[in-house]
C-alpha cells in the first residue's frame, strides 16, 4: 500500500516537473520554422540546407542563443512537392507558431508557401533561385540566393569584355533552365548580345549531341551558354568536348556550381567558365576580400560536421539564418513584425553569397559583385582575373 | 552528311539502350503476361553497383559481373517474394506490384548508395573517334556491340536450347506448357532473372555515356515500354526495332526539327503507328479463343 502511494506521488511529481520544464522551455525559446526539400528531386539542394540550419542553430544555442533566448528549429521535409510545402507552412504558422521562417528550397515550393506567410505576417526568407520570389516585392518575403537574371548579366559582362557577341543557348527545359533562358533572352540586348542559336534539352536526356551539332553549325557563333542544373549540363559539357567544340568559349550557370559537376564532366570541363558565389573559391580569394573570413569559416564548419564538400546551396541557408538572427538581435524582440522591419534594414551583411544590402524595394540585396567569374582549370575552380 | 551521321550514331546509341530495356519487358511479358515496371531499376542497379564496386577498388570487369549477379538476385527475389505469392492475381494487380517494387528499389538505392550522380570511365578511353566528320564516343560501339551480343545470345537461347523452347512454350500457352511437363514457375523465375541481367548489362554499358543515379530507371522504363509497344509487346525483334527507332526519332527530331518538342515528336509518331497498327509493328494479333 505504501509503495503504491509513493509510486503515485512520484508519478505526480514527474508529471509536474515535465509540465514545469515545458513551461520554462516555452518562455526561453523562440521558434524558427523551415520547410525544405530534404528528399526528392531537389534533395541535393535541400540536404545541405537542412544540415546547415541544424548545425548553426546548435552553435548559436551553445553560444547562448539570441537576445537571451534559445532558438528552436522546426524543420519539415516537403520532398520537393509544392502541395506538401503549403500544408507544412500552414502547420508552422498555426500549430508551431514560429516567429520567422528560413526555407523553401525550390521556386515552386516557395511560391506555394508565400501566401501563407504573407497572410500570417511572418517574415519568410526563401532559399529559392528565381527572381519571381522577390519581384514584385512582397512585404514579408526575402531571399538569399542570387537570381538567374544576375547570372545572365555576369556571363554577358564577361563575354562583352572578350568581344564576343554572337551566342548560342542550350537550355534545360526544367524550371531552372527555362527561367534562366528567359532572363538571358531578356537582358541580352542590354549587353549587345545576339542569340544566334537557341536549343533545348529535357532534364533527363542522356545525349545532347544532336542539339550541339546544330549549334556548332550555326554561322557566326562565338560562344555558347548552358542554363541548366543537375546532371544535364555535365552531359552537355561532355558532348561539347566530344564534338570538338572546345575552341568555342563555353559558359555554364551557377546551377552547376558544385564539385560534382567537375567530377562528372571530367576533362571535358576544362576551360568552362561560370558565375558562382565566393564560397566555391574561398581558399583562392585574396586575403583582403571581405567575404574571405565568412566563407572559409563556413566551409570548415560544414565539412567538419558533415564530412561532405560544401555547396553554395547550404551557404544560402547559412545566409538566411544569420540575416534573421542579426535582425532578431537588432530588434531585441520576438515580434514577427519588428523582426521583418529589421530584416529589411539589413546593410553590409557579409554572407557566403555576397554582401547584402536590403531596402524596401530590394528584398535580395545583392549586386553583380556577389558573383565571381570562375574558370575550370586542372580540375578545380579558378578565379578569372577581371579584364581577361 | 557529317551532321546526318552524328544524329544517326547518337540515335542508335540511345536507341540500343531503349532496345535492351524493351527486351527485358518482352521476356517477362512473354513468360508471365506481366509488364514489369521495375525493369528500369535493373538498369539503375547495373550502373550503380558497378560504380560503387569499382570505387571500392574492384577492377571494372569484375565489378560489372558483380552488378549483373546482384541484379539477377534482386530479379529472382522480386519474383519469389512479390510475384509468385500473388500468382493467382490478375495481370493488372501484378503490374501494380511491380510498380511498388520499383519504388521500393529506388528508395533502397537512395539509402544504400546515395542521391548523387555518378560516372564510369569509358571502357576503351574517351577520345572521340572521327567517322566521316561525325565525332563518336568509343563507348557507343560498346553499347551497340553489347546490344547485338545480348540479342544474338537471347535468340540462340530461345531457338536452340530446350530451356529456351520451354520459355517460348510457356509464352505461347501456359496451361499447355504445364500439361507437357514444363515447370512454368521455374520458367517465370528464369524470365525475371534473365531480364534483370539484360537490364543490368544495359546499365553498365551506358553509364559511361549517360551517368547514373538512383532514379535513372524511371525514364528508361518509360522509354523502353514505349519502344516495346511500338515494336509490338511480346516480340523480341519488335523490341529491338522499336528501341532503335525511338532513339533515332529523338535524335533526328532534335537535330532537324525542334529540340523543344523532340520527346513530343517521338511519342506522336508512336501514337500514329499504334493508331494504324494497334499491335505494334511486329505484334501478334491477339486472338481470344472462345
Amino acid at each position: 500500500m505504501k509503495s503504491q502511494t509513493t509510486l503515485k506521488m512520484m508519478l505526480a511529481a514527474g508529471a509536474f516537473s515535465v509540465a514545469m520544464s515545458h513551461g520554462a522551455h516555452a518562455q526561453d525559446t523562440v521558434k524558427i520554422g523551415s520547410v525544405l526539400s530534404v528528399t526528392g528531386p531537389a534533395s541535393f539542394l535541400g540536404e545541405p540546407e537542412d544540415k546547415t540550419l541544424r548545425l548553426y542553430v546548435d552553435k548559436i544555442n551553445a553560444a547562448g542563443g539570441v537576445a537571451g533566448k534559445k532558438l528552436e528549429l522546426v524543420i519539415y521535409d516537403d520532398g520537393g512537392d509544392a502541395n506538401k510545402a503549403r500544408t507544412f507552412a500552414t502547420r508552422l504558422v498555426e500549430d508551431d507558431e514560429v516567429v520567422a521562417m528560413v526555407g523553401g528550397t525550390t521556386t515552386g515550393t516557395t511560391m506555394a508557401m508565400i501566401p501563407v506567410f504573407e497572410d500570417a505576417e511572418i517574415p519568410f526568407i526563401s532559399l529559392a533561385g528565381a527572381i519571381e520570389v522577390i519581384d514584385p516585392v512582397r512585404k514579408f518575403v526575402f531571399k538569399t540566393p542570387h537570381t538567374d537574371k544576375m547570372a545572365c548579366e555576369k556571363i554577358f559582362e564577361d563575354l562583352k569584355k572578350r568581344n564576343l557577341t554572337k551566342i548560342g543557348l542550350i537550355s534545360g527545359t526544367d524550371g531552372f533552365g527555362a527561367s534562366m533562358r528567359a532572363q538571358c533572352v531578356k537582358v541580352a540586348p542590354n549587353y549587345g548580345m545576339e542569340i544566334v542559336a537557341d536549343e533545348n534539352y529535357s532534364p533527363r536526356d542522356s545525349d545532347m549531341t544532336a542539339q550541339l551539332t546544330k549549334i556548332k553549325n550555326t554561322a557566326g557563333l562565338q560562344a555558347v551558354v548552358n542554363p541548366g542544373f543537375g546532371q544535364g549540363p555535365a552531359i552537355v559539357t561532355r558532348n561539347y568536348a566530344q564534338l570538338g567544340m572546345n575552341t568555342i568559349p563555353f559558359y555554364q550557370s551557377h546551377g552547376v556550381a558544385s564539385k560534382s559537376f567537375i567530377d562528372l564532366a571530367g576533362a571535358a570541363a576544362e576551360g568552362v567558365r561560370l558565375p558562382a558565389a565566393a564560397l566555391l573559391v574561398g581558399d583562392k580569394l585574396p586575403a583582403n576580400d571581405p567575404q574571405k573570413k565568412v566563407v572559409t569559416e563556413y566551409k570548415q564548419a560544414y565539412e567538419a560536421a558533415t564530412k561532405q564538400p560544401v555547396s553554395t546551396f547550404g551557404g544560402h541557408a547559412y545566409d538566411g539564418l544569420f540575416i534573421l538572427v542579426e535582425a532578431m538581435k537588432r530588434a531585441n524582440s520576438t515580434d514577427s513584425g519588428k523582426i521583418r522591419d529589421e530584416i529589411e534594414k539589413t546593410k553590409g551583411f557579409v554572407g557566403t553569397g555576397g554582401i547584402v544590402n536590403m531596402s524596401p524595394t530590394d528584398h535580395l540585396g545583392l549586386d553583380l559583385s556577389a558573383f565571381r567569374m570562375l574558370e575550370i582549370k586542372g580540375g578545380d575552380w579558378n578565379l578569372v582575373a577581371s579584364g581577361s | 552528311m557529317a551532321e546526318f551521321l552524328q544524329f544517326l550514331v547518337s540515335g542508335l546509341t540511345v536507341g540500343a539502350v531503349y532496345a535492351l530495356v524493351a527486351l527485358g519487358f518482352t521476356l517477362i511479358y512473354n513468360a508471365s503476361g506481366v509488364v514489369n515496371f521495375a525493369q528500369g531499376e535493373f538498369v539503375m542497379l547495373g550502373g550503380m553497383v558497378t560504380v560503387f564496386a569499382s570505387a571500392a577498388g574492384v577492377p571494372l570487369p569484375l565489378a560489372a559481373v558483380i552488378a549483373v549477379v546482384a541484379a539477377v538476385v534482386i530479379g529472382l527475389l522480386l519474383h519469389r517474394l512479390a510475384i509468385e505469392p500473388a500468382r493467382g492475381a490478375s495481370a493488372v494487380t501484378l503490374i501494380i506490384i511491380t510498380i511498388g517494387a520499383s519504388i521500393l528499389l529506388r528508395g533502397l538505392a537512395a539509402i544504400v548508395f546515395d542521391k548523387q550522380f555518378h560516372k564510369l570511365p569509358g571502357f576503351t578511353g574517351e577520345a572521340p573517334i572521327d567517322i566521316l566528320g561525325a565525332a563518336v564516343q568509343p563507348q557507343s560501339f560498346w553499347v551497340l556491340g553489347g546490344t547485338a551480343v545480348v540479342v544474338v545470345a537471347l535468340y540462340v537461347f530461345l531457338e536452340h536450347t530446350l530451356l529456351g523452347k520451354a520459355v517460348l512454350a510457356t509464352a505461347a500457352n501456359r496451361l499447355a506448357a504445364r500439361l507437357v511437363g514444363i515447370n512454368t514457375t521455374t520458367i517465370m523465375a528464369l524470365a525475371f532473372g534473365g531480364s534483370a541481367a539484360i537490364g543490368a548489362i544495359a546499365g553498365i554499358l551506358v553509364t559511361p555515356i549517360t551517368l547514373t543515379n538512383y532514379d535513372v530507371g524511371t525514364l528508361l522504363a518509360l522509354k523502353g515500354f514505349a519502344a516495346a509497344m511500338l515494336g509490338g509487346m511480346g516480340n523480341p525483334l519488335g523490341a529491338v526495332v522499336g528501341g532503335l527507332l525511338l532513339g533515332l526519332l529523338e535524335a533526328f527530331g532534335a537535330g532537324y526539327l525542334s529540340s523543344t518538342y523532340k520527346d513530343a515528336f517521338a511519342f506522336l509518331v508512336i501514337l500514329i503507328v499504334l493508331f494504324a497498327a494497334p499491335q505494334g509493328l511486329f505484334g501478334r494479333r491477339a486472338v481470344e479463343r472462345v
